[in-house]
Formats: C-alpha cells, structure tokens, sequence
C-alpha cells in the first residue's frame, strides 16, 4: 500500500545520492518526532550500499529500534560495523561499509579529558571533581558540545568516508551550532579568569571584592571554591581546548560538510525547519537537502478523487442501492461503509491541503527536496531503513 | 477516564513534557485555558527560548513579565537573566550597585557556568509565584524530554552540591513543593507513535527515579478514529475487489479507487497506534492516569484549536 500511496516530488536539480557522493559529513537535522534519526540511518544505509567506502551513522539518539535495524545489539561509544550479511538477506549487495555508533557524553567528556589533561594528577582530579560528573552526566550543552568534538575527532582521524550524524531537536539547533564557539568562548574568558584568580592567590583585589561578597552570599563559599578548583583544573587544559574547539567550528563551516534538513509537513516542525535554515544561512554553512517525511498521498489533493468522496457522502443510499451484489450485505450496512469511506478521505484531505500550504511556504528550498510517504508500519529492520532510502534516494 | 479527575487541576504547578513534536505546547495551553475557565487565576509560563505558546492563544509573544491574555488567564516566557534579577531584589535586597555592570554579568556568567543554575533559576522562579500564591494555577511548557530531568531535579542537586548560605534554604522549601503532589504534577505528553510511546515510558521511569515529582497523568494526542464499525471492514474489504472498484467509479463518476485508498490508510495509521496505545498502557506503572485528545481534522490552529483541544480535556477530566 505504501508503494501505492505516491508522495508528490518536488525540487528540480539534485538528488541525495549526488550530495552524499561529493560530502565527507552529513548532519541531519530537524524538529522533534520527524523521522531525523531514522532519516540519517537511511541514508547512511543507501550511501554504504550504492556509493561505496566506509560510512559511520553517527547517533544521538539512543533509540534501540534503530539498533535492532541495523542489527546491532546495541550501541556504544564505540563504532560498529553492521554485518553485510544483513544488506545481503535483504537482496542487496553492498558496495560499501556500514558502521554506527552512539554518542556517550560521559565517555566522550572523559576521553576528552585525558586527551588533553597535563599530567595524570590533573587527569584523575578533573574526573573525580563532583561539579565534573554533574556537568558532564546532566547538562546538555557539554552535549551538543561534545557531538560536534566527536564528530570532528572521527573525520580527522579519516577512517570513514562519509559521516552522517543525527542531532539533538533544533529547539537546541543553534546551541549545538555555536557549541565549539561558546566553549572557546568560555575558556579563554576573561571573567573566568577573573573568578578562579582570588582562589588561586588568596588575594582579593578591590574591584572584584564585592562580586564575591554577593557571590558568597548567594552560593556560600564552598560551592564557589568547589566551582573555582574545577575552573581551574579545566584551565590546565585550556589551550587545547580553544584549538579543539576551533577546529570544530571549521569543520562545520568547510564545504565537505553539508546538512540535511529533515521535517514533516506539520505547522510546527516547518516553521522550525524554517527558522533552521535561516541558522544554517546566516552562519555560511551548507544547507545541502531538505527531507519531507510522512508526507500524505497527492490524491488527497486531486479533485476528481474529493468529487468522488463528496458524492460518497451525499448519496450514500443510492450508490449503495446501485452497486448491490449478493455478497456485499444489506444496502444500508453499505451506504454507512461509503459514508465513511467519504468522510474520512475528506478528513484527510484537510491535512494534506494544509501540509501542501506548508510546503509552499518552505519556499527557499536547497538543492534537494525528497519526500517519503507515511509508511504503513515503524521502521524496525534493514529493509526498512532501505525502502525509505530509496524514497529519498533519487 | 482519569483515576482522580479533579486531581490534575487542583494542583498548584504542573510541568508539561514529552518529546518533540507530540504537541506538548498545545496541551500547555489548553490546560491554562481550562484552569482559568474553572475560575482559577492560572499563568502559563513557556520555558524554551523559541517557544511558540503564544501562538496558541493568539497573542503578543510572550515577555517574563506575564501578560493577561483574557480575565485571569496570564502568560510568560522564562528569562533566567530577569529571574536572576528579580531573586536579587526581592531575596537577598542586593543593592541596585552590584545589579549593573560587571557585576550582573558576572552573576549572569556564573549562572551559564555553574551546574543547575540556570535550571534552577527557571524553576525558583515558577516555585516562588506557587508560594506566594500569585495565582491559583501555574501551568509549565516545559523543556522536552531530555532537559526536563535536569530541571525537575535542580532543586535537590543544588541543595546536596551547596552546603550552607542562601541558596540551600531557598531549595529547601522548593524540594518542599515539588514534593508533594498537591502542589505539584508532571504531565507527560505522548503521540501514538513509536519513539514518543519509548521516550514517554523512559521517562515516566527517570521522573520517579531521579526526582521527588509526582507524575499526573500521561496525555495521549493526536489518537486517530477508528474508521469502522463492527463487521463493516469486511465490506470495506470486499469493496475492494476489481468488480466492486469498477461499480463504485461508475456509480460516482470519478476515481473511486483513490478514496478507497485514502480509507485503507486511514484504517492502517488507526492500526499501528491502536498498537503502541496498548503498549503504553501495559507497561505504564499503574495508577498513572492515561488522558485520550482525539486527531484534529482542522484547517486552523491558534486559539481555536486550542479551544477543541481543552474540550476533549476536560470530557477525558470529567468536567
């Protein structure tokens, strides 16, 4: 039914194939609930299947499903290729290879740390720090910092061709966006310096007396000594850190890397698809495709198909009278089945004309729109990773 | 149908979650609504930065200094920088000196830097207009499922991290509120969908585990009709056949085919949520109250929609 149940395609030039065989990095992003992990697997898949070379789906989202699809027990930190004997059960052979993995942040912060600690005295006393543990276990910007750090440390390291990366909710799109930057930011401050100087000297001078007289007042000196000998940890490692972090945002901003807009044709996810664009734009980085998921039939929108439904509705009666055959059962019984039939075409109808306005209104398109129809069931396997792959695909 | 009905709207301050997407500001909004069309003077008060709440009420973006949108129904957008302002002049009566320049930025930076500050600024702020009972209801747009723990569990992080001054006897009567469940509720809201009946199930589990919030209720939305009745699907199927197809094309002049589809669709996306409806009410803890909101069929949004939505509230609340 679903190969029966044609989304329109729209957008001229471009397809997803020709955008994925000239990238290195592709970031699929989007609003909450729009099909942006399974979108990123599905073209991770198609791109291992028909462009060749290793392709890493690099994922936020710890979606077991997707695990199981890509016939992974489960996902890690580290990289894991999926077995071609799983392309090959579903008659496919692929070109490629297929990896996947899942973004831990403790464990990411932590290689981080021991990457770029001084010494192993550092090391131990950054990891062991409590404000440490909380930062990094709870709070999402060290996140969306840390995705796009990984990301960077895995192209540097060249070991796959094509990295495709899902991404937290664009709520948080431009946090993750200017990640490296605020982490840069953060670390070369000068009011950083200016909060661990007085714990490190024990000397207070006269300008910042009073802020701590207020801080103190409000957190208590311990918290502000525990925040102080974290910050200053962390200082040891400050270097690296803004080179780190610069490095990343060159990687986002370099034209091998582009970014895939995924959305539904939903008020909400467009306008946030819309307002992601608008990001990406102002940024200069590469919006490279636009994705349209669960997109209703077009005969929702023909008007012979809507003449049809009306009538069903108007003259349930006579019709049902009209078509009688023995096995069909009483004309009434019929005339509520094609009262219904009609009612809900026209319910939908209603949706498929608002989504068709939505999609008028996503009007500064990038190269590429693909769209993909609502599928029958969840995408829980391979198969199915691919048949939405080659909606999107061509 | 709700265990205790009245329950959900009784309380004081209730957090509306869910993943992205399952219309977790629509519920926000209409619940306002109906709190302020029981008489109570309710806030709605949107956490993220970009939140749309307004436009579900059809208002003026939504500032921190609350707007009355009709008699007795406010709203606001959460402002950690205003709230931190505002809890050093009402709280610690800082001196209007150390609220400029360098040292409201410096507050501010420690507040970015400083773990659960900013969460807890947000909810100290929600908690303080509970506690001086500024109005009846406080209904939270709340971050989506992923933030949410670390909101809800500010207070208590910030009370075992700082050991003495302010702070700590400001969380403590917050921890109080959030507590306990007459005052305080977290409402998850769900679609019948894969990811979001997963997302929801999790963190039903993290909100008993990780914080002292009592969960209300779960809200399912967008649940589609069923299409048919009793042993109409085997007329539908049999409607189906080539004979019947090429009947019903005549008999209506068009491509009847097509809406014979359309119907088929409609009877398989009902299908596949039915499923994970069911798998959220199995593996739900009991005596979580699972709320229905039908699909909406509508060509608006805004307040209107908001509007339908609150009714099928309030019959799933016994109103």
């Amino acid at each position: 039914m679903a190969e029966r149940a044609d989304a329109p395609r729209v957008g001229p030039a471009g397809t997803l194939e020709q955008l994925l065989a000239t990238k290195e990095i592709a970031i699929s992003c989007g609003s909450g609930g729009v099909g942006k992990t399974t979108t990123a697997a599905a073209a991770g898949a198609m791109a291992a299947a028909h462009l060749g070379g290793k392709v890493l789906v690099l994922t936020v989202d710890p979606a077991k499903r997707l695990a199981n699809a890509l016939g992974l027990e489960q996902f890690g930190n580290v990289e894991r290729q999926v077995p071609a004997e799983l392309f090959q059960a579903v008659g496919v052979d692929p070109r490629g290879e297929l990896f996947a993995a899942m973004l831990d942040t403790k464990e990411s912060w932590d290689a981080l740390v021991r990457t770029h600690a001084p010494d192993i005295q550092t090391r131990d006393a950054i990891l062991a720090n409590p404000l440490y543990k909380n930062i990094t276990g709870k709070f999402v910007q060290s996140h969306d910092y840390i995705a796009m750090e990984r990301l960077h440390e895995i192209h540097v390291s060249g070991r796959y061709d094509l990295i495709i990366v899902d991404t937290p909710p664009t709520r948080n799109a431009i946090d993750f966006l200017e990640a490296p930057e605020r982490m840069a930011d953060f670390f070369s401050s000068r009011l950083l310096r200016w909060l661990i100087t007085p714990y490190r000297s024990r000397l207070i001078n006269a300008a910042s007396r009073p802020f701590y007289n207020v801080a103190d007042r409000i957190l208590g000196s311990q918290f502000l000594e525990d925040i102080a000998e974290f910050f200053i940890l962390f200082q040891t490692m400050y270097d690296g850190f803004v080179e780190r972090a610069r490095a990343v945002t060159r990687t986002l901003e370099d034209r091998r890397t582009t970014f895939l807009v995924v959305s539904t044709l939903e008020e909400a996810p467009v306008r946030e698809a819309e307002f992601f664009i608008d990001a990406l734009d102002d940024r200069g980085f590469h919006l490279g495709a636009l994705v349209l998921n669960k997109v209703l039939p077009a005969y929702f929108l023909d008007d012979g198909a809507t003449a049809v439904a009306e009538v069903l509705c108007r003259k349930a009666d006579p019709i049902a009278e009209e078509i009688a055959v023995a096995d069909l059962g009483t004309a009434d019984h019929v005339a509520r089945v094609l009262r219904e039939v009609g009612e809900s075409f026209l319910n939908y109808r209603v949706v498929a004309t608002r989504e068709a306005e939505q999609r008028k209104e996503l009007g500064r398109a990038p190269e590429v729109v693909a769209s993909a129809p609502f599928f029958e069931t969840d995408i829980y396997d391979l198969a199915g990773l691919l048949r939405l792959g080659e909606r999107i695909w061509r | 149908m709700a265990a205790a009905p009245l329950a959900l709207l009784d309380r004081r301050l209730l957090f509306v979650t869910g993943k992205g997407g399952v219309g977790k500001t629509s519920m926000a909004a209409a619940l306002a609504l109906l709190g302020s069309a029981h008489g109570k003077r309710t806030l709605a008060c949107e956490v993220d930065a970009k939140g749309n709440l307004a436009d579900f009420f059809e208002a003026e973006p939504n500032t921190f200094q609350p707007q009355e949108l009709t008699p007795g129904l406010f709203a606001m957008a959460m402002n950690t920088e205003e709230s931190l302002k505002e809890y050093l002049r009402l709280q610690l009566k800082v001196p209007l000196l150390a609220r400029i320049g360098p040292f409201a930025r410096s507050l501010d930076f420690v507040a970015n830097a400083a773990p659960g500050v900013k969460e807890i600024l947000t909810v100290g702020k929600l908690f303080w207009e509970v506690r001086e009972e500024h109005y009846d209801l406080v209904v939270v747009d709340a971050s989506a499922t992923g933030h949410i723990i670390g909101q809800l569990a500010a207070p208590q992080a910030i009370n075992e991290l700082v050991k003495v001054g302010r702070v700590r006897d400001q969380t403590r009567w917050m921890v109080d509120l959030l507590s306990d469940p007459a005052t305080t509720g977290a409402i998850i809201v769900a679609t019948p969908e894969e990811m979001p009946v997963t997302e929801t199930l999790e963190l039903a589990g993290r909100i008993r585990a990780e914080t002292e919030v009592d969960l209300a209720a779960v809200i399912v939305n967008k649940v589609l009709p069923e299409l048919f009745g009793r042993g109409e699907e085997e007329t539908f199927d049999r409607l189906r056949e080539p004979d019947l197809v090429g009947a019903l094309s005549r008999a209506t002049g068009g491509p009847a085919e097509s809406v014979l589809d359309a119907a088929e669709l409609a009877v398989t996306l009902r299908r596949t949520r039915a499923e994970h409806i069911a798998r959220l009410r199995n593996e739900m803890p009991d005596g979580i109250a699972l709320l229905y909101v039908p699909y909406l069929f509508t060509r608006t949004h805004g307040v209107r929609a908001t509007r339908h939505v609150a009714e099928a509230l309030a019959a799933e609340l016994g109103y």
